[in-house]
């Protein structure tokens, strides 16, 4: 049971400034997170909810202050507990539309158990990982998907700790859609976060994003003009999986492992893995395709329609309780079952 | 039950009896004195327990940190502790005996199972080879002690059972349980009936229920048959106020509290838990309460378990997390959030010894300071404390009222006596409890309006609750320090101390809705002893004795601890002198010589266990005629 009435039945049009808060956005100019910002401005205009049927949750970082810009109802929360706080709001309301947006850090240090359980546990909600590879609001130290060797303020020798792999991480925990985005690639962005948002269970977007204060140029392969089509390979469910300027190299499995091919040659088409979105297994190995061995693929990874999500759970089992014949017998359950008078 | 005792002289009835069942942590001793709990209060004597679990799951056999007791005190008259010295003990094995002796009156009775009475187990406990208690003159001619072979009696009465020789061990409890039925004139119906419930339906085991039955029955009649009692005793029923009663336990109270409240409140309860001694069980009970629209959430850690219940006070639910010491700790900086953030939330701590994992399964009081101060920055929370298990039903009630009409984090510390602690219970109508009125704001629809998030109540100094899904009050919280009145983002520093000011007096405004505190005894005079939380029975009973004695000793307790009761001052100051005893170093000592300049007396006893009345009693004498 849910404390929300809903009473209109028509949706109002909205536009993207609808969802723009009155306050002044503080990010550094240049930052990668307008992007996502006027991004998700105008993928929410579009989607069918309603503007008040929003919650955004944040954590702490540059990332996190999102929420501020948005004009719903939203939690800037504490450092890593983000997940766990839209756990709550979800349970708690169920017809609300959670959706998380934070960094690397808050999302995979401090917070990483949380979003490890929010995923496993499928709960329907939206998790857009803003990762800039450092710490920027604390002025730049490593985070957890910092390179090894990377020289910060607090690894003036370079760091000694191998990152952790997001997507790789997202898959393992149990997340039922996986996708990656660039900040620079707001038409796929759209696309991406649309169906995460539409998707009823738990997804996680990481999104390549440029802090060109603390760790200007991290992602430019991938998100360059020059270098995007031959270091990165966008996914397309059905769809053989080509990349390149040329569109002439493909992606084979050769004695289980991935194998680069050039086509027009020995190799056709034919020969190239097709992208199958329900397969977690092949999700997998795309994690691992790292630069500069392999292409970063772009788009969605995997996404499981029919596992159910920790609400849907809920309900049925709910449901099935509030059917009781003594539902809402307080006196009842009070008493218990076992009484002695007193005259 | 046949009145042909064999023999045996029924005694003049007995006043109260403390009676502890003692054993190896797998040899059901709970069980059987929660039996007994249950049989004498449907017998209608006022009962008081005190479960004694060691911390391990199972500790190997025999040894003495393996044992785990069960006392009860079960009475005709109002009592209010489970006992300090014990009266009667049922011990199962040597650990038992050993651990548990030294409690028990001169001449008291002791039972014990004298089939486990042999070399290994007594060397396994640690006494000296070759020493066996029951044979040693110093103890026999301290105590009444009945060699019961009951390990033998068990097997034999169950000859015929299909079950295998360690299922048919495991019944001695209730064999033991028979004859201490016996002893004190109790019924068995209640518990035969809770066997063939609970092993014959429930678990669906047949076998076993009869076997119980069997083992239990024995026991009773070889009390009856043997010549090896002289005397069995009665208590005779209390008489309690007219109603309907039950028996229950604190957290038990605790879960039908909050239940209860939410429902009063027209609201889903949302409970988010960790489990952790010696709270669980708050979190077992309301899992099963999905019926009365109760929503549990075994979170992976604490701090998720705070950090969903915020939430989902965000979203509009009664909301609750509970736990214990070291819960709390890791909670403290997402309560500071709820405090920043404004919202109504519920923290209970189910105390238990400290520092760090300390004593799980033993009772302390020393989460006081923390639950006052356990934040970073100026972080007021409001803190109320149980004083019993029944009392912990009304905390819970009065903590979501207070949290819902005050804006803020509400702390209710229990402790691990209350906890599991049993006593008879008054069930109250619930047609007669009052309903929390809780206004969630909506939009005027006026244009150009816009909705002041911090704008404050000037009653309560309560900011509105407006919940997502409310068409155009659409707003952010956050921690950061906000506006006065817009909640907008501010590092001002005039801001700042307003807000400081403003958060720390909302708190304070609770006490205008909290019950004055009532003095027991005269309402001025010469002493007044203090207490808190699960020190309500010892105190009282302490006082009600001096006073019986001639003595001018009055005594109070609160339930109230941030903010005090408006008419503390005025109490403290009708009073010569003020002892405050806390199973703790002095944390309410404390906070009362600071606020009140009043130079209180402490007895600090930190010993997993807390006081006993006549000690109590003595060390007052002592400071009065100092």
């Amino acid at each position: 049971m849910s404390n929300n009435s809903a009473t209109t039945i028509e949706l109002p049009t909205y536009k993207a400034s609808d969802f723009a808060s009155d306050q002044d956005v503080r990010w550094c100019p240049g930052c990668g997170d307008y992007a996502v910002l006027t991004g998700i401005r105008k993928a929410l205009s579009k989607l069918q909810h309603k503007k008040e049927d929003y919650v955004f949750v944040s954590g702490i970082g540059c990332a996190a202050r999102f929420p501020y810009y948005m004009e719903t109802y939203g939690l800037h929360s504490i450092h890593g507990r983000s997940l766990a706080v839209a756990t709550g709001v979800k349970m708690a309301n169920p017809d609300l539309q959670v959706c998380i947006v934070s960094g690397d850090g808050d999302l995979l240090s401090i917070g990483g158990n949380h979003t490890l359980h929010a995923l496993r546990r499928n709960i329907d909600l939206t998790v857009v990982l803003l990762n800039n590879r450092i710490y920027g609001l604390t002025k730049g130290q490593t985070s957890p998907t910092s390179e090894v060797g990377k020289v910060t303020k607090s690894t003036p020798l370079g760091s000694v700790d191998e990152p952790v792999n997001p997507l790789a991480f997202a898959l393992a925990s149990g997340a039922t859609f996986v996708a990656r985005s660039l900040d620079v690639d707001l038409k796929n962005f759209d696309v991406i976060y649309k169906r995460a948002m539409e998707h009823e269970g738990a997804a996680l977007i990481e999104v390549y994003q440029d802090c060109n204060i603390f760790n200007h140029k991290a992602w430019f392969y991938a998100s360059q003009k020059e270098t995007r089509a031959d270091n990165t390979l966008h996914l397309e469910h059905g769809k053989p999986m080509i990349f390149g300027k040329d569109k002439n190299k493909g992606l084979r499995l050769n004695a289980g492992s991935l194998e680069i091919v050039e086509l027009g040659g020995a190799f056709t088409e034919e020969d190239l893995i097709v992208h199958d979105e329900t397969n977690r297994r092949m999700a997998f190995l795309l994690t691992h395709m790292e630069h500069p061995e392999f292409p970063e693929p772009m788009g969605v990874f995997y996404v499981d329609a029919d596992k159910p999500s920790h609400g849907a759970r809920i309900r049925e089992q709910m449901d099935a309780e509030l059917a009781r014949p003594d539902a809402g017998d307080l006196q009842s359950l009070i008493t218990g079952d076992s009484t002695w008078e007193v005259h | 039950m046949s009145p042909k005792t064999n023999g045996a002289v029924a005694e003049a009835p007995l006043e109260s009896v403390v009676i502890r069942f003692c054993g190896d942590s797998g040899d059901g001793m709970q069980l059987a004195g929660d039996q007994f709990t249950n049989t004498s209060a449907l017998f209608g004597n006022d009962i008081a327990t005190f479960p004694d679990f060691p911390a391990e799951i199972r500790a190997p056999r025999g040894t003495t940190y393996g044992v785990s007791a069960f006392q009860l005190q079960f009475s005709s008259h109002d009592i209010f502790t489970p006992g300090d010295t014990i009266n009667a003990m049922v011990a199962m094995n040597p650990a038992g005996f050993k651990v548990n002796i030294d409690s028990v009156e001169p001449g008291g009775i002791v039972i014990v199972n004298s089939d486990e009475f042999e070399k290994n187990s007594l060397e396994k406990c640690g006494y000296e080879p070759g020493y066996n208690p029951l044979e040693d003159e110093a103890v026999t001619s301290k105590y009444k002690v009945f060699h019961v072979p009951m390990s033998r009696m068990t097997r034999e009465s169950l000859a015929d059972s299909t079950m295998g020789a360690k299922d048919i061990d495991r019944c001695r409890n209730m064999f033991a349980l028979g004859v201490a039925y016996w002893l004190y004139e109790r019924p068995l119906d209640a518990t035969i009936e809770y066997i063939n419930s609970y092993y014959g339906i429930k678990k669906n085991r047949p076998e076993v229920a009869e076997a119980n039955v069997k083992a239990l029955k024995a026991g009773y009649f070889f009390g009856e048959t043997a010549e090896l009692f002289p005397s069995r005793y009665t208590v005779a029923p209390a008489k309690l106020e007219p109603g309907t009663y039950r028996r229950i336990s604190g957290n038990e109270a605790t879960a039908l509290g909050l239940v209860t409240a939410a429902s009063k409140a027209g609201k889903q309860l949302f409970y988010g838990s960790y489990p952790i001694t010696p709270a669980s069980d708050i979190l077992h009970a309301l899992a099963r309460l999905e019926h009365m629209n109760a929503l549990t959430f075994q979170a992976e850690d604490e701090i998720a378990a705070i950090c969903a219940a915020i939430g989902a006070a965000f979203a509009g639910d009664i909301a609750v997390t509970g736990t214990s010491g070291p819960g709390l700790a890791l909670k403290g900086e997402a309560l500071g959030l709820a405090v920043i953030y404004e919202l109504p939330l519920v923290v209970v701590d189910v105390q238990r010894a400290g520092p760090s994992t300390g004593m799980p399964t033993k009772t302390e009081q020393a989460d006081l300071l923390q639950a006052m101060f356990g934040r970073h920055g100026e972080c007021p929370c409001i803190v109320l404390a149980a004083s019993s298990p029944a009392d912990c039903f009304e905390r819970a009630i009065e903590a979501v009222r207070l949290a819902v009409r005050q804006m803020c984090p509400v702390v209710l510390l229990t402790d691990g006596s209350v906890a599991n602690g049993a006593e008879p219970w008054k069930v109250p109508n619930v047609e007669d409890i009052p309903r929390i009125k809780i206004e969630h704001p909506v939009h005027a629809g006026l244009t150009g309006e816009q909705f002041e998030p911090y704008l404050r109540d000037s009653k309560t100094l309560s900011r509105p609750w407006a919940i997502p899904g409310t068409k155009g009050l659409e707003h952010r919280l956050g921690g950061l320090e906000k506006q006065v009145r817009t909640g907008a983002v501010s590092y001002d520093p005039d801001n700042h101390d307003e807000m400081v000011r403003l958060r720390a007096e909302k708190v304070d405004r609770a006490a205008d809705v909290i019950a004055p505190l009532t003095v027991r005894g005269p309402a001025s005079g010469d002493t007044l002893v203090l207490g808190w939380g699960g020190t309500f029975g010892t105190i009282t009973s302490t006082g009600d004795k001096l006073r019986a004695m001639g003595r001018d000793v009055s005594t109070a307790h609160l339930h109230h601890l941030n903010p005090f009761p408006s008419n503390l001052g005025e109490v403290l100051r009708s009073f010569k002198r003020v002892i405050i005893p806390e199973i703790n170093s002095g944390q309410l000592r404390m906070l009362i010589r600071a606020k009140y300049l009043i130079d209180a007396i402490g007895f600090n006893d930190v010993n997993g266990r807390g006081f006993f009345i006549d000690d109590l009693a003595e060390r007052i004498i002592a400071v009065m005629d100092h």
